[in-house]
């Protein structure tokens, strides 16, 4: 794809676009009537897994007293999630739910990283389907635990008719309470990450092609390829501080709307 | 970016139902991989922690409490001894006094009848005394009788009784038994 941009570099300079998240398939086939294609992204999404398994298999082998460098690290890092997110916004009961908060937010960190590991250079969170995924089993699970926890009929009363509200305000209140709780909920959960991953991607091959576009300009233009180059540089730790930060963000808002659904009376 | 991929590129927000496969298999698989075989073993390591430190302040409370009892019991040793050594003085000078008053008593009840014994002895000699005295008196009396009257008065019974009389008015004067008949 790269490839294709610089062949075309002579006319003009062509920024990139969607068809950055639509890389030929490697290989595709179909089942049960769904089209299956692994891409090079399904590839760094598989990678970035494999390294996280890796990494906290190795670090939870034979665990010691006093850990090792890798066991620390493993702990400390499952530790994050699990203290200052799960304890943190769950209170006592979530440390029930540190497992899936821990492995939700280095899914989402690992394949957020991606977009800035060379040769991969694209998150597979760029991709909506994953972060639509992982918000819908978010929406799935605090619906669940909520009705599981109160019962349909209490748990939709207590999100739709909140007390102390005067009755005819309901005809307002209502509604918006549904669309906030029940749609934009997922919807703002799947987009904020995969907009982020999307643009991010994006601006950083704005500034990789526009560095190499500049260079091949046959006029002193050429120079400005530099602040090209420095702006990547500069976006890629942006975007290192964007991946983080998403991941997390992910992550707590999945444990405050698991709390909504367990504390709601 | 909606707005530009409204051509005849795909649209973004719209999820390949493939890849969405793809992606739960993906993270089914960490999922499962992380909590069977990653954060039970750091649940383990961080309960087996807290238990170390936990057990080594429950073994230093034991170790102070001992202490601390063990002291309770010295102090209230210490303190039955000094009680002990209190009582056994108090009994001694309860002791001291009381020998001391028996003694007392003892010596006054033997100074008191000592001197009960010298008076009854005074008593017994001073009625001889007076016995004594009293016989003389009369022989005295008789012989000054005799002296002045003569020797025609004596020998004759007559005599003898006035002499008696005399003696038991005497005796009636004094208030002692009639010795000087003996």
């Amino acid at each position: 794809m790269i490839a294709n941009v610089l062949a075309s570099a002579g006319p003009g300079f062509q920024a990139p676009g969607v068809d950055e998240f639509y890389p030929t398939p490697l290989g595709e086939f179909s089942l049960l009537g769904i089209q299956f294609a692994i891409t090079r992204i399904t590839l760094i999404s598989w990678v970035a897994v494999a390294l996280v398994i890796g990494f906290f298999v190795l670090a939870a082998r034979r665990p010691q007293l006093v850990p090792g460098r890798l066991q620390f690290a493993g702990e400390s890092a499952y530790g994050l999630i699990r203290n200052s997110v799960a304890r943190e916004v769950l209170g006592h009961q979530g440390l029930r739910y540190a497992p899936y908060l821990a492995s939700l937010f280095f899914f989402i960190l690992a394949n957020n990283i991606m977009g800035i590991i060379p040769f991969a250079q694209v998150s597979p969170n760029a991709k909506f389907a994953l972060p639509a995924l992982l918000a819908g089993l978010t929406y799935i699970m605090f619906n669940y635990i909520g009705i599981r926890q109160h019962g349909l009929v209490p748990y939709l009363r207590a999100n739709l008719f909140p007390p102390g509200v005067p009755w005819p305000m309901y005809l307002l209140v209502t509604p918006i309470e549904f669309a906030s709780t029940f749609i934009f909920r997922p919807v703002t959960l799947a987009v904020r990450l995969f907009a982020n991953m999307f643009a991010g991607h994006l601006l950083l091959a704005v500034f990789a092609l526009g560095t190499v576009y500049l260079l091949s300009v046959p006029n002193f233009s050429k120079i400005f390829s530099l602040a090209s180059f420095a702006m990547a540089i500069v976006m890629t730790f942006f975007e290192l501080l964007i991946e983080v930060l998403q991941a997390y963000v992910f992550t707590v808002l999945t444990a405050v709307y698991l709390e909504g659904a367990m504390s709601e009376h | 970016m909606l707005m530009l991929a409204a051509g005849g590129e795909p649209n973004p927000l719209i999820p390949n139902l493939g890849e969405v496969i793809i992606g739960l298999v993906a993270f089914a698989v960490l999922g499962y991989a992380l909590m069977k075989l990653a954060f039970p073993a750091f649940e383990r390591a961080y309960a087996a922690r807290t238990e170390a430190i936990e057990g080594g302040l429950r073994r230093a409370e034991e170790t102070q409490a001992e202490a601390r009892r063990v002291l309770e019991e010295y102090t209230r040793q210490m303190a039955e001894a000094r009680t002990e050594a209190a009582t056994i003085r108090d009994d001694a000078r309860a002791d001291a006094e009381r020998i001391t008053e028996a003694m007392r008593q003892h010596a006054q009840e033997e100074s008191a009848r000592i001197v009960a014994r010298g008076e009854e002895q005074l008593a017994g000699q001073r009625q001889y005394l007076v016995a004594e005295l009293r016989r003389e008196i009369g022989q005295l009396s008789v012989d000054l009788a005799e002296r002045i009257v003569g020797d025609s008065l004596s020998g004759t019974v007559a005599r003898r009784k006035t002499v008696d009389r005399f003696l038991a008015e005497l005796d009636d004067v004094s208030g002692v038994g009639p010795r000087a008949n003996a």
